[in-house]
């Protein structure tokens, strides 16, 4: 090939070690639907694959994520979500239907499928991954007195219950996200 | 396309240095790639190497984190400790293989 250009030394990736020691993310999670506990899990991550410094931390409905009686078993409804479509032909669910007795287990099963299918971990399992990269997991302390919750009842990789000024003690520094 | 010369032959890579032809990749030269980036390879680091190959021969793209983990078993602590920091993307580059696409 002419266009080729011959190169004397090898270019290596920059990796940026160095530079990305100091980046730091802060995600809070405060949504408890199965649709909204995804953004948070692939961001942070992502993040950590990127050797980013990343913290979660769990507040409210965002609280069942991490609550072992729940985590398991979180919903998605098409009821006020006018951007939900049927997986075929652009089809969406008319709102007077969604609320529809049935309509919530059908649409949370058929997420879970699409998500499988897509070789993307369940939560509890997103959270081992995520813990297994580095992630720091905490729970807030409002959340868990309001839930009547302590340590025991959160999943294992939670490192503690923290509140507000202990959270924002900790994420100094670090590029904030509210989902 | 950017041609480089590494362990004493022409090898095609992209703008950040990756290998664009799965062919041109040997054992040797993964050592040599490895030494770029500052990583000793050991059995450990192989066993990554050789599944990410062989992954990528039969999918058609290279392996996240998370397929290296499940398909490959090969733990995710594990990868990031054999290949600090950025394990997707520095386990793709000793391998010759483009950066994983996959998000998860």
């Amino acid at each position: 090939m002419t266009s080729d250009t011959v190169l004397a030394q090898p270019i290596v990736p920059s990796f940026d070690d160095e530079a990305e020691t100091t980046r730091k993310l802060a995600i809070i999670c405060s949504k408890g639907n199965l649709d909204m506990a995804y953004p948070g899990l692939v961001l942070a991550n992502a993040a950590l694959g990127e050797g980013v410094e990343t913290h979660l931390f769990f507040t409210f409905w965002g609280f069942d994520m991490i609550t072992k009686s729940r985590m398991n078993d979180l919903k998605f409804t098409p009821a006020g979500n006018t951007a939900m479509h049927m997986p075929f032909h652009d089809m969406r669910v008319p709102q007077a239907l969604a609320p529809l007795p049935g309509m919530q287990a059908m649409a949370t099963k058929m997420m879970r499928q699409q998500i499988a299918d897509l070789g993307v971990p369940d939560v509890p399992e997103f959270l081992d991954q995520i813990v297994a990269a580095g992630g720091h997991l905490w729970a807030c302390r409002m959340s868990a007195d309001m839930m009547h919750l302590d340590l025991a009842d959160l999943y294992e990789g939670v490192e503690a219950i923290i509140n507000a000024s202990d959270f924002v003690e900790k994420t100094q520094g670090a590029q904030l996200l509210f989902i | 396309m950017p041609v480089t010369t590494m362990n004493g032959r022409d090898v095609h890579v992209d703008d950040e240095g990756f290998l664009t032809e799965y062919e041109e990749w040997d054992e040797d030269l993964a050592k040599v790639l490895a030494a770029n980036i500052g990583i000793d390879l050991t059995e450990a680091h192989w066993k990554v190497v050789r599944f990410l190959r062989e992954d990528y021969a039969t999918q058609g793209e290279t392996a996240t984190t998370r397929r290296v983990q499940m398909a490959g078993g090969v733990s995710v602590k594990d990868q990031f400790a054999l290949f600090p920091k950025k394990p997707g993307k520095k386990m793709a580059y000793v391998a010759g293989l483009p950066k994983p696409h996959g998000c998860v």
